[in-house]
This record gives structure tokens, sequence and C-alpha cells, in this order.
């Protein structure tokens, strides 16, 4: 008699899974309870963009995001995940309402917490006004449903990273998880050297991009409060913590953001490179950073202790 | 019109506005009699971290002091294109201010957006786009990505793209574009005085919900946003 094929269980499976490379279905697959994600407005709607063929670009039935509800540890939970592998994850019109459809039903209700899985580019520049604007209107659904008690959780590891507007609406949300190569910023690289030339950034050295905009420089100087190992399971356990964590909205979180981000400039304003904002922080060998295995890492920065938390 | 003629034409009854490298500060007299505060960024400066902190410190600071709506101007470049803004967290600083202003706003302080020139990308993210009203005077060259930046990415040639954005408003430059979007909500006449307009709008403030999405479907500009939110939101309340 052979033995029974031994059924891996989910959470080993979210373990041995990249987030980066993982599709933005297979991340809410993995990151939720087994079995109880519900989409709304899913690809069998066939709800694509009406702007894209106007370029004749291929269309995609879901617009590049998926918004739905969920569990996560038997708790509610509402989600929406960019699938950077379309249009760069960007944001056009029916991918972005879609996000602002679910914040304002979360403002509604309360008590039901957003997770965000970014993986964006920023504005989709084929539909740059609709994008632009869908952002905006993101922005005001998801401050409206803090100030009415709900969490909003960023997620940030996906291949696009997190630039243009969607570093805005990351910069808005409660609490944000990243990785290292989960990248930051409102320009992006190319974009910054396209304007200003190769000498203030030069996009193909690979190392300057992770270190500047990267999710280790990001959790160094408290913009995001965990750093998440690349997979989905670190991820999941990461957005239950700043679940735990994240307390209410209100004007004394904004004045301690202000007091947070003056002293960042104050702090770090006239070093030219990451490495000169690690050195200034204390760290011994801060060239050494992009080169630390997560656990160390997460263990030096909990120990500079820079944190959002309560500020933001 | 230029920066001091914009401001002579609203606040006739005197204002302590000073533009300093671009950043606006200052507050100024309604002609109801009120005070409003005023801020924003002048001479298409960028809005990089250091422009952004003063921005939502001159908003917070005015937060237990006064009770007036505020004013946002705009007339910026992009947001700062730099490795040290981004270094620092340029999305954080930029958000940070978006949120002062819509906290305000949520709270007993209208805002208003004057957009009189130009501005792209981040910087009207934080600016214009993060108050209740949006208004434009003409002349305003707003431009979400100009179009030799779109022919790179698009590959297509700026001929065919000026052809391309003739039939729709979606992507193309410019504030009659976003007008028809729902995110300028008025456009205001030069050849009238500013103060009546202003005062005209304070009057009749639209509430403070958020209904660019349906503007931009009355007006035709975008057709599927209003909808698809909707559904999602009924959805999402049927799911829990």
């Amino acid at each position: 008699m052979t033995a029974p094929l031994k059924d891996i269980s989910p959470a080993e499976r979210a373990r041995s899974t990249s987030f980066y490379e993982a599709s933005a279905r297979t991340r809410l697959e993995l990151l939720l309870d087994a079995g109880s994600f519900v989409e709304f407005i899913g690809p069998e709607q066939r709800e694509a963009s009406p702007h894209l063929k106007i370029f004749d670009l291929p269309e995609q039935f879901d617009d590049g995001i998926i918004v739905g509800h969920g569990r996560l540890d038997g708790s509610p939970v509402f989600v929406a995940a960019q699938e950077g592998r379309f249009m760069g994850g960007a944001f056009g019109e029916v991918h972005g309402a879609k996000l602002t459809g679910l914040l304002r039903a979360a403002r509604q209700i309360g008590s039901i917490p957003v997770l965000i899985l970014f993986d964006t580019g920023g504005v989709r520049l084929q539909e740059a006004n609709a994008g632009e604007l869908a952002i905006a209107e993101i922005m005001r659904a998801l401050m409206e449903a803090r100030s009415a008690g709900v969490k909003v959780i960023g997620l940030i590891g996906g291949r696009s990273g997190c630039y243009g507007g969607g570093g805005l609406i990351a910069g808005c949300c409660s609490a944000l998880a990243v990785s290292e190569p989960g990248r930051i910023a409102v320009s992006g690289p190319e974009v910054i050297e396209t304007n200003r030339g190769v000498e203030e950034f030069d996009s193909r050295d690979r190392a300057l991009v992770w270190r500047t905009m990267g999710g280790k420089h990001r959790r160094l100087i408290g913009a995001a409060d965990v750093f998440a190992d690349d997979n989905v399971q670190d991820f999941r356990e990461a957005a239950l913590e700043l679940l735990g964590l994240v307390g209410p909205f209100g004007l004394d979180r904004l004045r301690a953001e202000q007091r947070r981000l003056a002293d960042r400039l104050r702090s770090f304003g006239g070093c030219g490179d990451a490495v000169d904002i690690w050195t200034a922080e204390g760290i011994a060998h801060a060239e050494a950073v992009p080169e630390l295995p997560a656990d160390q890492f997460i263990a030096l920065a909990n120990r500079i202790g820079r944190t959002s938390r309560d500020a933001r | 019109m230029t920066l001091d003629d914009i401001i002579a034409s609203l606040f006739p009854d005197g204002h302590e506005v000073r533009n300093d490298k671009g950043v606006i500060l200052g507050s100024a007299t309604l002609r109801s009699g009120g005070r409003m505060l005023v801020l924003g960024v002048a001479d298409r400066t960028a809005l990089g971290v250091d422009e952004a902190i003063r921005l939502s410190g001159h908003v917070l600071e005015s937060i237990d002091r006064d009770s007036g709506p505020i004013l946002v101007l705009v007339d910026s470049d992009s947001q700062r294109m730099s490795k040290r803004d981004e270094l620092l967290g340029l999305n954080e600083f930029l958000a940070h201010l978006a949120k002062v202003l819509i906290h305000a706003d949520m709270n007993g302080r209208p805002t208003i957006g004057l957009l009189y020139g130009h501005s792209a990308a981040g910087a009207l993210l934080a600016t214009g786009l993060a108050t209740r009203v949006l208004v434009g005077l003409p002349g305003a060259d707003p431009a979400v990505m100009d179009l030799p930046s779109m022919a790179k990415v698009t590959k297509l040639s700026m001929k065919a793209l000026q052809e391309k954005a003739k039939s729709t408003p979606v992507f193309a430059p410019g504030l009659s574009n976003l007008a028809q979007m729902g995110a300028v909500h008025m456009t205001w006449s030069n050849a009238r005085s500013l103060a009546d307009q202003l005062e005209a709008l304070l009057a009749g403030m639209p509430a403070v919900q958020d209904r660019r999405d349906a503007l931009g479907k009355e007006r035709g500009g975008r057709l599927k946003a209003t909808e698809i939110a909707e559904r999602v939101h009924d959805l999402a309340l049927q799911a829990r």
C-alpha cells in the first residue's frame, strides 16, 4: 500500500511563493484564508477599459485590478490587487473606479479594513486625465474611509513597484508593509533621467534604484512599518500585524506626520545618497545594507526604530 | 493675469499673501467680511519636499487659529524630479499635503483650488485635485502628461496623437479636457471681478461629497467611472 500523497498546507504554499513573481490573482488566493475570496465585477463581466482601443492596444477583462471581499484569519477584509503585468498596473478610468467604489463602501460600513496590494507605474498614459482623476478620487475616498474608522493597509512588493500617483495613495494608507523589491516613489528612474539627465539619475544603475526607492530604504526611514520577506505568507503575516497596530485617524496624526517629515528633512536633507542617510543613522558598514538577509535587516531596522506609527 | 493681478482682484479689501520662491503663503480678507487662508505654488515651480512641507505646515498652523475657507492657487511644474526628493520620500510629503487639505475640507474649512497657470502629475494631485472645488482661469494649461512624452511612450507621432485628441478628452492636455472629465468644476471669467465670482462660489458651496465622477459623466468625458464605482460599492455592501 502506498502512502497517501501529502498535501502541502496553504501556509506552506504561500511561504514558498514569491510575492514579486506571483500574479495578482495568486497573491490574493494565498494571502487570504483558503477559498474565502469573492470578486466584485470579475473578468466574466468584461468591464475592460473603453479607451485602449483608441491606441489599438489589447484590453484585459478586469482592467488590471481585482477587487473583492475575503477573510484574513477568520475576519472579513476588503481587498484590491493590481496586476503589474498588464499596462504596468497603471491607473485608468475603470481600474481606478473599482478601488474608489470599494473604499466608499468600506467607509459606509466603517468596521471592515481594506488591503491594497499595489503594483503600479502610476497613471496610464493612454487615459492620463481619467487616470489622474481616478487617483485623486481614490485619495479622497481613502481619507474619508480612514476618518470613518477604516484601517487601510498597503502591501508593496510587486514587479512594477508603487510609482507616480500610486506612491501618493500609499502615502495616504494607515500603514505599509514593503519587501526589498517593492519600490515606492513618485518619479520613476527613467522619468528622472529623461527630464533631468543621466547625471541626476542613472536609471540603468539598478543598485542606485534599489537603495533610493527600494523597500529597505523605505523601512529604514520609517516610511513603511513592516519589512516583509519576498513571499506571500510573510505579507499575510505583515498585514495581520499591521491591522493589530493601527489606531484611529485624526488631526493629531497629521500633526505628528508634519513633525515626522520635517524632522526627516532636517536630519537628512543634506544627504546625497541613501548610504549617507544610513550612515547618519549610525549604521556601521551602511554600504552592506543591500546585501543583508531579511532577518538581519529586520533586526537592524527595529534597532534604528524609525516608524510612521501614529504619524501618518 | 499675473499672480498679483489675481490676488488683487480676489481680495480688494486687503491681504497678506507672499510669494517666496514660488511658495505662496498668507491670508486675506473676504469681501463678505471673514478671512480666507491662502496658499499655493507660483511661477511654475516644481513641487518638492521643501515646498510641500511649508504648505502643509501653513494649513495645520491655521487649524486652531482660524475658521475660514482655504484657497489653493496653482501655477506649478510637476513634482520635482530629483534624486534628493525621492530619497527623502517625496510621495509621503505630497500625500501629507493632500491629506491635510482633505481633512481641513471635511472639518469645516471648505477648500477651493484656483488653477491659473500650469500644473501636472503629482503636483496637481497634492494641490488642486485635493480641494473640494477646482476652478480654472482662462489661459490655464494643466497637462497630466505632455504630448511629446506621450508620443515617446506610445510610439505614435505628435500628429497622430493630436488627431486622436480631437475625438476624446481622456488623455490630451488642457483645461477644457480636465473640465470634461469632471476634474475642473467651473471656469471663471477674467473680465469680471474675481471677488464677485469667489463670493458667489462661497455662498453656494457644493456639499462635501466627491461628485467628480458624476460630473464627468454629465459632461460626457468619463462615461464608465460612476457606474463602475457604484456597482462595486453595492456589491461590497451586499457581501459583508
